[in-house]
């Protein structure tokens, strides 16, 4: 180490030696304080995907469909989806700052996703959210499911945005680190797609919406790409602070200047703030830009350039504006009462150049701060314990399995009631899913239905899921369920699947054997994506995702993106007509290695997790969708966590009728209801010779089980339960957990 | 010629486009209104709907009261033009003094969303007059702070002049004292009430159709007067 270097903080603030050599020998000289800033910044983890970039390359392969308008790299992936519109959306990570500050680093999560999904020209129609925490009856869950819930719920009811779906999953794997991703969807005219580059020599910068303060300084590269200790509630105030009001502001006015054609560029302000929005959007359009950074707006005077350049402060956006335009996108920003600032101007000169009260601070090729970070391709091992793990199956032997009538009924009703698989009404109804008049379907649908309008008949319909546990048994399988379940849940309302975004959460990449579950995950996925026509469009990587030395499970969360010609032919998962056959779809298998039913009753974690069989999962999908669109049938729901047991209940529940099942000489009963095998689902029907002929036809298996009708779910011959006492089971857990 | 319905946007305002969308499926013509511009612009009829103006910063509806269009919505209201607030639009009828009460942070002290009968008690104002009384329906119920709160007094005036316009059933989801939903002025031109009519206009996205009777209501009963 020179002499120099000595006595500059790189170390702390996340840099390695050799990066901070690097910065060196880029600039030919001793960075300034607000420069090193910035590498650090931009070269963290979360910023420059170090450590997933060679393996994230094998996604580009699947993106080659005419539909996609824009992918990877983009700050959300773009699909075309006729009438003239584009559909686009995103899930992302806030994992860290939700376990410091559970209220708002949910809420700031969704802030975020929300201004990526804005800055591609969209108007945010809707959102997501995937949670996970440590056991549900662990002492700190409560804690995070109430503030991160109603987190989730405060902000995006604020922006009146509906919440059609998602997941909340507990697992003790969570419980030092919860995981909150949220998506978010939008829509926008095909033709005012915009992309985040600030073009034009001579254009102006404006910075438009709330000040900037001392919040959330080093939330990228102090709190998303380190591990946890014990030290971490220290890192509070790297948590940024949400406003939502100044963000449904800051939306509308953003829309109407995309409208009014007064914008060349938008880029959204997230985490790296300042840093990332100047040095991306001057990358991207291969010029420069002279900024006066004193010209932004405070909220603490007092603040450094270094800490204005690093702030995470929330509700932000930069627009690229044309000079004769800018009086316009300055009144039009007061009339509604959002700051608008000019603080830059795109230059020619190749170069980032940033002052400060007259100062230059800053002056570099703003290409070596956006592309030009460390790639590292880490050293990868296969864990040690997986050979055993994956031996350990919970086959017969070695877990006791219910047999008897009265014994299978119990173990019915336990997983009706387990925290995985019961109501999560508690979590959905602080969810505002009604707003804006185009939601046709939401939680607990399989998958999120929105008209695209209420002029036309097309929607799309969205599913978002992940499953650690497979994951953890079986990383490149883990993913590819994933991705199998979301299409399916898509393709059970009747919407064809056709694009994917994904949130990759896993612990430090620091550690081989977590590089190797990443890689396995990624190239899992990519097959898969292939395989099913779902091409990953965009997406996140959260890595450190672990307190001390023990890394939470890999958890691909996966979501889907589907098209349905006519959202009044979705189908919904209730039984809702006496007298329907009931059709179960798919091949049921002795599958249940990670399953539900191996954890809730044995916590058990071992075996192989479900068969994946794309051909199957395609075949399926092409039944749901061809039965929804002819009226066939009047409910589908996937089989994923829980098996058909679980499926029934809820379909009984949810339509308030009964269920009469028969139950074959010869076969394993507890098999057909618990086991999680793959390519699965059960309709209703009051055309089963329709829906046997459209299975027969694609290959399908199909048995017809039994019919819709009565005040319980009976299997004939085994054992009943009245719907009252399912619902008691079903409804009555988190109430009592969380009150 | 089919009356002209205006719909309020605040900053902040959330459900200004279902109502609007309520009021085009009653025939209405939909007009848009903005906070800084106090001209109704030839409106038969005023919704102030749901959301959370100006952040709900002071007090929920405390600042959009002050709002220019404000001064003419009263104005409006005390010639006795029909006025509906829905959720924050019934809290910024309460801080403009049109309506008695005030509305108060949930009993469970959580935001709730779900489906919520109603029964409706007084089909004697100008956006109820498309029930019966004692008429029950299903509209969505959405708030963090929609306790209806008033003095025993109020509320026994209220109760004595049949002014209270919906009560929740199936138990009480906020708090309201006497289960009150909606309650409006003595001349039952002004009605503010915490659910969510214009959530419930079309079967395909709402809990069935209940809620566009609210409009149709209106719309029937501004073309009687005009006609």
């Amino acid at each position: 180490m020179t002499a120099e270097a000595a006595d500059q903080p790189y170390a702390e603030l996340g840099l390695k030696d050799d990066e901070y050599a690097r910065i060196v020998d880029t600039l030919g000289r001793r960075p300034s304080d607000e420069e090193l800033a910035m590498y650090s910044i931009m070269w963290s983890e979360h910023c420059s995907y170090k450590s997933s970039k060679v393996h994230l390359r094998r996604f580009a392969g699947s993106q080659e469909s005419p539909r996609i308008l824009a992918g990877i790299g983009e700050n959300a992936g773009v699909v075309d989806v006729g009438n003239g519109l584009a559909v686009t959306f995103k899930v992302e990570s806030h994992n860290h700052p939700s376990f410091v500050e559970p209220y708002q680093g949910a809420a700031t999560g969704v802030g975020g996703i929300v201004r990526d999904i804005l800055a591609m020209g969209a108007r945010p129609v809707a959102v997501m959210d995937a949670l996970r925490f440590g056991d549900a009856d662990a002492p700190d869950t409560r804690r995070l499911v109430d503030g991160v819930v109603a987190g989730v719920g405060g902000y995006g009811n604020c922006l009146g945005l509906p919440n059609v779906g998602g997941e909340v999953t507990f697992d003790p794997t969570y419980a030092g680190n919860p995981l909150v991703n949220a998506l978010c969807l939008g829509v926008l005219p095909v033709e005012r797609l915009h992309l985040a580059a600030a073009k034009g020599v001579g254009n102006v910068v404006v910075l438009i919406g709330a000040k900037t303060g001392r919040d959330g300084i080093g939330g990228v590269s102090v709190l998303a790409s380190a591990t946890f200790d014990d030290a971490s509630t220290t890192k509070r105030p790297a948590v940024q602070v949400g406003d939502p009001f100044t963000e449904k502001v800051l939306i509308e006015c953003c829309l109407e200047l995309f409208d009014r054609g007064l914008v060349v560029g938008i880029q959204d302000l997230g985490g790296a703030g300042l840093t990332c929005a100047l040095s991306e959007t001057a990358a991207k359009a291969g010029l420069g830009m002279a900024a006066r950074l004193d010209a932004v707006p405070l909220r603490e005077p007092s603040m450094t350039a270094a800490e204005v350049l690093a702030s995470e402060s929330q509700e932000r956006m930069l627009a690229i504006v044309e000079p004769a335009h800018l009086d316009d996108v300055l009144g039009t920003c007061r009339r509604w009462g959002a700051l608008a600032t000019p603080i830059a101007e795109v230059t020619d000169t190749g170069r980032l150049v940033v002052t400060w009260h007259g100062d230059v601070v800053v002056d570099v090729p703003p290409s070596t701060l956006a592309d030009d970070g460390p790639v590292y391709d880490r050293p990868m091992v296969r864990p040690a314990d997986l050979d055993s793990l994956q031996a350990d199956a919970p086959t017969a032997e070695r877990l006791v399995r219910p047999s008897s009538p009265s014994e299978l009924r119990e173990t019915l009703l336990l997983l009706a009631a387990s925290p995985n698989l019961c109501s999560r009404r508690w979590v959905t109804d602080q969810y505002d899913r009604y707003v804006r008049g185009n939601t046709v379907l939401s939680a607990p649908e399989d998958a999120g239905v929105l008209r695209l309008d209420d002029g036309l008949p097309a929607g799309v319909a969205l599913a978002l899921d992940g499953n650690g546990r497979f994951t953890r048994l079986d990383p490149f399988a883990g993913a590819q369920l994933a991705l199998a379940e979301a299409c399916r849940n898509v393709a059970a309302v009747g919407a064809r699947p056709i694009a994917a975004t994904d949130c990759l959460n896993f612990g430090s990449p620091e550690n081989p054997e977590v590089m190797w579950q990443f890689a396995e995950a990624v190239r899992g996925l990519a097959e898969g994506c292939a395989a099913m026509g779902t091409p990953i469009t965009g997406g996140n990587v959260s890595f450190y995702n672990q307190t001390g030395d023990d890394p939470i499970n890999p958890t691909p969360v996966v979501g889907v993106l589907g098209l349905i010609d006519d959202v009044s032919c979705r189908t919904p998962l209730a039984f809702s007509t006496p007298g329907d056959t009931i059709v179960l779809l798919g091949e049921t298998r002795d599958e249940l290695g990670g399953s539900e039913w191996a954890w809730v009753a044995h916590r058990h974690l071992g075996g192989l997790p479900p068969r994946v069989d794309f051909a199957a999962e395609r075949a399926l999908g092409e039944v749901l969708i061809a039965a929804a669109g002819s009226g066939a049938v009047s409910a589908a729901h996937d089989l994923s966590e829980g098996g058909l047991a679980q499926a029934l209940v809820e379909s009984c529940l949810r339509g308030g009728h009964g269920a009469v099942l028969d139950v074959p000489d010869g076969v394993d009963l507890f098999v057909t209801l618990f086991s999680e095998s793959a390519a699965r689902a059960v309709v209703a029907t009051p055309d089963p010779a329709e829906v046997l002929r459209l299975a027969d036809e694609l290959g399908v298996p199909a048995t017809v089980v039994g019919v819709v009708g009565g005040d319980a779910l009976v299997l004939r011959g085994a054992f009943d339960v009245t719907l009252d006492d399912l619902r008691d089971a079903w409804e009555s857990t988190l109430p009592r957990l969380f009150g | 010629m089919p009356p002209r319905v205006g719909v309020v946007t605040v900053p902040g305002s959330l459900d200004d486009v279902d109502a609007l969308r309520g009021a085009r499926l009653a025939g209405a013509v939909a007009v848009s209104l903005w906070h800084a511009d106090p001209s109704l612009h030839g409106v038969d009829a005023v919704v102030l709907p749901g959301g959370f103006s100006y952040g709900d910063h002071l007090r929920c509806g405390a600042i959009a009261r002050f709002s220019p269009v404000m001064e003419s919505v009263i104005g409006f209201a005390r010639d006795g033009g029909p006025v509906l607030g829905i959720c924050n639009g019934f809290q910024i009828l309460c801080e403009s003094h049109l309506l008695p009460g005030a509305l108060l942070r949930n009993g469970r002290r959580r935001f709730t969303c779900h489906e919520q009968r109603l029964r409706i008690e007084t089909a004697k104002t100008a956006w109820t007059s498309g029930f019966d009384e004692g008429e029950e329906i299903t509209v969505v119920l959405k708030n963090g702070e929609g306790r209806y709160y008033a003095d025993d007094r109020t509320l026994d005036m209220l109760e004595a002049e049949g002014r209270v316009v919906a009560r929740y059933l199936g138990g009480n989801p906020n708090g309201s004292l006497r289960d009150i939903a909606g309650v409006t002025n003595a001349e039952g031109n002004v009605v503010g009430m915490m659910p969510h009519p214009e959530h419930a206009i079309e079967a395909l996205t709402g809990p069935g159709t209940d809620g566009l009777r609210v409009f149709t209501g209106l719309v029937e009963g501004v073309a009687s007067v005009a006609g």
